[in-house]
Formats: C-alpha cells, structure tokens, sequence
C-alpha cells in the first residue's frame, strides 16, 4: 500500500510540471488559436537564461550571496522573456493574423529552432547548474499511518507546490481582473473582442508574456533537477499529450491532464512495466493521447468541435 | 417620439467601393448620418448591407472613398480604431464571448474607459478595485435599462436566442457609444421579441441621445422607427430619404418586388 503511494504520489508531483508546461501551450492557443510549438524552446532559453545570469551575475558584480543572485537571475530572466515575447509578436505574429493554422504553426516550429539557436548562441551549449536551493534529500512522511512510511522526494514535493501556487495564482488573474476578463473575451471571439475595443495586439503579447513566465518558472524547476541543457526543450515535448489529453482550450484540462499523464506514467512503469519489459513511461503518454485522439478529439474539457454542413 | 433634435451630419460616407476580388461587394455608395437620428439600411439578401456596416466600423477597408467621423477622415480605420473613435456594434450571428456571464460580457464593453495598469490589476491594488466598482454600477445600470437583471450570472451560451440578442446591445452599450450600429438587431425574433427590440432601440436614442445605425432585411419594422432609410441592392444605392419617400421611391419597390409588380 505504501508503495502504491509512493508511486502515486511521485505521478503527481511529475505530473503538476506537466500541468505548467501545458498551461502554457493551452494560454497562448486560447488567446491566439496558435498551436505554439516554440513552447518547449522557450523553457530551454528560460532556463539557460537562468542558469548563466545566476553565474555571470555574481562575477560582474564581486558578491558572493546565493540568495541575492538567483533573485536577480529571476528577474533578469523575466524581463528576458518578456522581450522574447514582444518580439515574436512584434516580428512573426502580427504579420500573420488571420492565416491558416498550419501557417502558424510552421512559423512557431521555426521559431522554436531560432530560439534552440540563439539561447545556445548567447548562454553556450554546455549542462548548465541552477541551483535556487532546492532540498535535495527524501522525507519519510506518515510514518504512524503506514508501516515504514512513504519516501517523499522532498524536491519534487517543492517544485510541485511552486506550479499549484503558480496555476492557483494564474486562475485569479484570468477570472478576477479586468485584463484577464479581456483575455478570456479575445479567446472567445477576436473579431468582437476587437470591435468592443480590446487591443489584439497588446492581449497577444500579455499571453504569450505569461507564457514566458511559464517556461520560466518549468525551466528553473526543471533545470535544477536536470540541468540546464539542450534536452530541456524535448522534455517540454512530453506536455503535448497532456494537452490532447485535457483539451486545447481548457485550462482545468491542462492541470487535470497532467496531473493523469503523471501517475499513469508512473504507475504503468511500474506495475506493467515487468511484463513488458520496462520503457512504458516514455511512449505511455503518447500513447493515451492516441487513443483519446481516436475517441475524444476535444479532449477532457475542450470544446466541442462541431462543424455545420 | 420626443424632443429630441437631430442635429449635424456626425458620419459622413462618400462613394465607398469595395469589391473581394472580381465581386463588387459596394459601389461608389455616399450617405450621411445625423446626430441622435435613427438611421437605417435595408435592401435584400445579398445586397451589400453588412458589407456597408463592417467598412464603417473598419472591419473591411474599402478600396475608394472617405469616411468622415466628426469631421475627421477615418479611410484606413481598423475596428479596434472604430471603437475607440465611439463606434460600437452588435453582430447579425451574435458574437458574444459564451464561456463567460452575461455579467462579464457587458463588463468587457468597459475595457477601452478601463484605466487601470495590469500592475495594480495584477495586485488588485486600491485604484483597480475602485475602478471595477465604478464599471460595474454603470454595467448595472445598463442591465436594469435592458431588462436582463434575472440572467446576469447565467453563462451567456445557454440563454436563448433573443436574449442573447439583448446582451450583445447591452454588451455595446456598455461603451457609451456615440454611433450605435446594429447588424439585423430583429433577425430570428418572434414578434414580441420584436416589440422588446424595438421598444430598447427607440428608448437607448431618446434617453442617451445615442445615435443608431441599423440593418435591417424586413422592411415592415425599420419604416416605423428609422428617420431616414438608405436601401441598397446589388451594391448600389437605390433610394434614400424617409420612410414615405422611400416607401414611394419605384425602385425600391421593384427591388423588393420584383422588376414588373
């Protein structure tokens, strides 16, 4: 039972970085019905952008806080995002609104290859560390209820409060405030959004802003148990099921999915996994997708497509 | 009607053309429209009147002609542009955001007087709190006007046909437009809908003193609330002047007829 739990527990922690990752791929197609393929590229470039500023920062300025370094590394990587964000709106997207969805998909595959480039070029193509003092070592917990407890992997249990706290803190944003209002109405429908007086331009870059943080948020996360280093903007890659899972336009359905495609991962690995010889954990998301794609194509919580004939 | 006074030419279109590729959608069309007057276009299926509506609130650009806002040129205005200039519209398949309430819908008419930043939103610090409050009492105002007080938390996907029609006027009006366009406001209705309609639009130009712009493709309605009436057919204008007038004009009567009634 303990090892049920363990299992489980693990799935959840892994899956709520899935949910973050999704999010971001959800946000960016709700607003802009652009699949965003750069999604992963932009966690890479967050994360080395992290990584180097964390290590240059305390170079340039002669002083030796940890603390004081990663907090400026953050916000210089945020600010770094966010110009990331103006420029893909300001040289790619806005130039082609109202084109067909392979187009823009095409163009944020691109993209996604630049952005693989020039983080490498800027930041260098090593493993980079971040360390933002994570715990690294495992936590018994409960051990009065079960015999020998569960083993808590304590770094995950932190990074997976960071993502509920951030998607928690997202939610607010959309359903309270009146530019989250603004977001939600341009997804619904660009054309009225527009002709009641919101700015198109400005909302895109707001999400794809939000996006960036984001990555960012998975990237330092990530970068921190992985490193800091071109396999990043796959791993990112691994969030695509969970968006066919939950749905692409559900926000719930990008942390529910998640949060699914994390314990399946998990508990497949390991109570199917003997039979068949182990490896599930990295084709089982795909797998699911599929077989939601053939059964569900709007996923959990998306939207249904209807077509009129 | 009351006292009100219609008063100087506020849009001024002249000889709008405007074709998609080999289909001339407008021909070399000019008309004008007075302050707090009730403006209608009618003509046929196919006759270029959304075409007219969208060129006027910058949705389509026309290739030749001018359009004249308060005496500014507005020739290459976008409909974010539109808004801003006081424009609002509603939508002949309505588009309202249907995820969201109906309160919500109405308060996103609100976001161009918005002045807060997305800081103190993001904190929901003292001027965006305060802010909300102020767009919410006019928002308020706006739905006990329009008779939809019962519906206001109801997601907007679920209400019915003609009351969805209502919340996109309400969702227009939210921006205190000076220049009310409305796209078949009466289309799909039933005739106490109808009434409803018409008895909201009479009543949003007598109290706001709003100037309104409609379509309409049922003539009946349109003769007995508009001043003045342009018809188009086939992209052209046929007739223009007040509803006798063009209730008399032969063409207008041969285009809704027929060439030999």
């Amino acid at each position: 039972m303990s090892f049920f739990l363990e299992t489980l527990l693990g799935g959840l922690m892994s899956g709520m970085l899935y949910s973050l990752v999704a999010l971001g791929f959800v946000l960016i197609y709700k607003a802009s019905g652009v699949f965003n393929f750069a999604q992963g590229a932009m966690v890479l470039f967050a994360a080395l952008s992290m990584a180097r500023f964390s290590e240059w920062i305390p170079e340039w300025l002669g002083m030796d806080n940890l603390f004081m370094a990663n907090v400026l590394a953050f916000t210089i990587s945020i600010v770094v995002m966010f110009v990331v964000a103006w420029l893909i709106e300001r040289l790619v997207l806005r130039h082609l609104v109202n084109q067909e969805g392979a187009t823009l998909l095409m163009a944020t595959l691109g993209i996604a290859y630049f952005l693989d480039g020039v983080g490498q070029t800027i930041f260098g193509s090593d493993i980079y560390k971040i360390d933002v003092g994570m715990p690294k070592e495992p936590v018994m917990m409960l051990e009065s209820v079960f015999e020998g407890g569960i083993l808590i992997n304590k770094e995950d249990f932190v990074a997976a409060f960071i993502s509920a706290l951030l998607v928690v803190a997202l939610s607010i944003f959309f359903q309270k405030t009146s530019t989250g209002r603004a977001l939600r109405a341009v997804a619904d429908d660009h054309q009225a959004a527009q002709s009641i007086g919101i700015p198109l331009n400005r909302i895109w870059v707001i999400v794809w802003c939000v996006a960036g943080i984001t990555a960012l948020v998975a990237g330092v996360i990530w970068g921190s148990k992985l490193g800091a280093q071109f396999s990043l903007s796959t791993v990112a890659l691994r969030a695509l099921p969970v968006v066919i899972l939950g749905g692409l336009t559900s926000v719930p359905g990008a942390i529910i999915g998640g949060l699914i495609i994390g314990v399946g991962e998990k508990l497949s690995e390991v109570y199917l996994g003997p039979y068949v010889g182990g490896g599930i954990e990295i084709w089982f998301a795909y797998m699911l997708a599929l077989v939601f794609l053939l059964f569900r194509p709007q996923g959990l919580f998306g939207e249904k497509i209807i077509d009129r004939v | 009607m009351s006292g009100r006074k219609i008063g100087e030419v506020i849009l001024d279109l002249k000889n709008i053309s405007l074709s998609f590729g080999g289909v001339k959608a407008l021909q070399d069309i000019s008309f004008d429209v007075r302050e707090h007057e009730i403006r209608a276009i009618i003509g046929p299926n196919g006759a270029g009147k959304s075409s007219m509506l969208n060129v006027i609130n910058g949705v389509y650009r026309p290739q030749e002609g001018d359009i004249i806002l308060r005496g500014v040129h507005h020739a290459n205005m976008d409909s974010y542009g539109a808004a801003k200039a006081g424009l609002a519209r509603t939508f002949q398949n309505i588009a309202l955001f249907k995820g969201m309430s109906v309160l919500d819908n109405i308060m996103t008419g609100r976001n161009l007087k918005m002045k807060a930043n997305m800081l103190q939103q993001a904190f929901w610090l003292g001027a965006a709190q305060r802010e909300e409050l102020e767009h919410r009492l006019k928002v308020e105002e706006i739905i006990d006007f329009l008779e939809i007080q019962h519906i206001r938390k109801t997601p907007v996907g679920r209400l019915p046909y003609g009351l969805q029609k209502r919340v996109d006027l309400a969702r227009a009006l939210a921006m205190e437009p000076q220049i009310l366009l409305l796209d078949e406001p009466m289309a799909g209705m039933n005739v106490e809908e109808k009434q409803d309609m018409c008895r909201f639009i009479l009543d949003v130009n007598d109290q706001f003193g709003t100037t309104v712009v409609l379509i309409e493709h049922d003539m009946g309605v349109v003769m007995d609330i508009s001043d003045r009436v342009v018809v188009l057919d086939y992209g052209k204008k046929i007739g223009d002047g007040t509803p006798d007038e063009v209730r008399a004009n032969p063409d207008v009567i041969s285009a809704y007829l027929g060439a030999s009634h």
